[in-house]
């Protein structure tokens, strides 16, 4: 299982809002955030800006992990997201989990997961498109 | 601008939202407004990058930063500041922005219902005729009554 170092899983955009990678789930990572004032909307909620970041951030980490089991070197460029917020995440950890529906040759579709207490009630759900560019070195 | 003095303005409103919480981390700052628009400035941040390695804005704050403007144009708008969520939101990335260049926000309520506020809008590093993203959102009132 080539588990990639958190690292290279996580933009410094990430690591700044204080996303981290929670645990691996069959060669997939899932991440968590912390709630804490910097991801806080209205008072002891989450803002939806902050709940897409972390979908985002979960898109690419299950993309980067795939690409790196694939031994494949790309920089990832995003086309589109679409949110679909389900529920107020409230004051406490979230998770998101990602799955590559379809990987192409340059572009990728996912879509992701996000949760709080119990995972079969998402809090908010993503689709995204992302562009696997050729390395410019 | 309108002729009648309005109760929501967002050159003095927005400090409220962004002085705490998620919009100020991201240091969301005024820019500009319309009867049902606004636009909102994010500051070029270092520990904002998207991909390792590279000179380019993540896309993340740029979702954060148009749902804060998208928000502000409904309750512009409506205007009246009441309890708004967001229900389904939409980026298309179209370019990077550039590097050290503020990236503004600027989104348009074009819809109020009885329940619902539907905006579109797009984010620009500078000229607003040369986009770096575009976007469209609903958003719901929270606690009306159901009715669309």
């Amino acid at each position: 299982m080539a588990d990639i170092p958190e690292i290279e899983a996580l933009t410094p955009y990430a690591r700044s809002l204080g996303i981290t990678l929670d645990s691996w789930e069959d060669g997939t990572p899932i991440l968590s955030v912390p709630f804490d004032e910097i991801v806080e909307g209205r008072p002891d909620h989450y803002h939806g800006g902050a709940t897409g970041g972390l979908l985002e951030t979960a898109g690419y980490a299950v993309l980067r992990a795939e690409l790196a089991r694939q031994d494949r070197a790309a920089m990832l460029k995003p086309i589109n997201i679409t949110v679909q917020y389900l529920a107020a995440g409230k004051s406490r950890t979230s998770y998101a989990m990602g799955r590559i529906t379809k990987l192409g040759r340059r572009s990728a579709n996912i879509t992701v997961e996000a949760w709080q207490d119990e995972r079969s009630r998402p809090i908010a759900t993503a689709v995204m498109n992302v562009l696997m560019a050729e390395p410019t070195g | 601008m309108s002729e009648q003095p309005r109760k929501f303005d967002p050159s003095k409103a927005t400090s409220f939202f962004t002085g705490r919480g998620h919009p100020g981390w991201l240091g969301l700052k005024y820019s500009d407004h319309g009867d049902d628009w606004v636009e909102l400035e994010l500051p070029w941040r270092e520990d904002l990058l998207g991909e390792e390695g590279q000179r380019v804005l993540a896309s993340g704050p740029i979702l954060s930063l148009m749902d804060m403007a998208s928000g502000m144009a409904i309750w512009r708008a409506m205007d009246e500041f009441s309890a708004i969520a967001t229900l389904d939101l939409r980026v298309d990335y179209v370019r990077p922005a550039r590097e050290g260049a503020s990236v503004f926000g600027r989104s348009q309520c074009y819809r109020l219902t009885r329940s619902a506020a539907f905006v579109r809008g797009l984010a620009h590093d500078g000229d607003a005729g040369d986009p770096v993203a575009h976007i469209q959102a609903v958003f719901m009132k929270i606690a009306s009554t159901a009715r669309l």
